[in-house]
């Protein structure tokens, strides 16, 4: 067993358990604190993977800018008095049902080969400068949707202010 | 040996954990988070792909599911922002002004 292997079950078990601790909390506070670990790890993966380029994004863009963003609306909220009893809905019981299935169903195909032969194997990663190889894709070949990204992000922003504004009493 | 299949049984189960808080917890901030879960799970699918196949188009696509999910996470959370203004309460379940 490699140092790849122990890194790849060390991030994939932290992952796991920290966002199960992140979905089961009470508190609203500390699921967002627990999925910070949780996507960090998931960049520890995607670093793995050879795709330094997105495991940067990944600690910048989820774990550090919309994390802050849920704290800062938690604390907006002040939820402490309205703290309800129960956690959980009334579906709870069909719920776990149909995530069982899912996960029993999702692990049964993934281990499954998908693509027999030598692509199962470890081959080398995309290129040697990984940020390269995806600013060529992203600027040459998908060049008309990373525009249309930039539209979204300003529709967004507009929206977002529409929908918080505080409207005046006359 | 690592293989593709381990990225995909990973994804998996973080994906279920996103699928399971959605449908049972009642909080929306939680809910919200959940979300969140599943489009980093289907990331992690995206750039294992893009790893064994060796090309690089996977993870433009990751580029574009996390443009996605900051623009959700913020319209998401404006709603919330709104909804509590307006019914004091987070849980999915008293929102039920729609209701016939």
């Amino acid at each position: 067993m490699g140092l790849y292997d122990i890194m790849f079950y060390y991030l994939a078990s932290v992952a796991v358990i920290t966002a199960l601790l992140a979905v089961s909390r009470a508190n609203p506070v500390y699921a967002v604190v627990f999925l910070i670990p949780c996507f960090f790890h998931v960049a520890g993966i995607f670093v793995l993977l050879g795709a330094e380029f997105l495991a940067v994004i990944q600690i910048l863009v989820p774990a550090g800018a919309l994390m802050i963003l849920y704290l800062f609306v938690v604390f907006l909220l002040n939820l402490s008095e309205i703290k309800g009893r129960r956690i959980t809905n009334r579906q709870t019981l069909l719920a776990g049902i149909v995530a069982v299935l899912l996960i029993i169903l999702l692990i049964v195909l993934s281990m499954q080969s998908l693509f027999p032969g030598p692509f199962q194997e470890m081959v080398k990663s995309v290129g040697i400068d990984n940020t390269a190889a995806v600013g060529g894709s992203l600027y040459t070949d998908f060049l008309f949707p990373f525009e249309l990204a930039s539209l979204v992000l300003l529709v967004v922003m507009f929206g977002a202010m529409v929908l918080a504004k505080r409207e005046e009493k006359e | 040996m690592i293989t593709l299949s381990h990225y995909l049984i990973l994804s998996a189960i973080l994906f279920t954990i996103g699928v399971a808080g959605v449908l049972m917890r009642r909080n929306i901030i939680i809910i919200l988070l959940s979300i969140e879960l599943m489009l980093t799970a289907v990331n992690i699918n995206f750039v294992a792909f893009s790893h064994y196949m060796e090309n690089p188009v996977g993870q433009v696509f990751v580029f574009f599911v996390m443009t996605v999910a900051a623009a959700e996470a913020t319209l998401g959370l404006a709603i919330v922002v709104a909804l509590f203004r307006n019914l004091e309460t987070v849980n999915v379940d008293e929102i039920n002004q729609m209701k016939g």
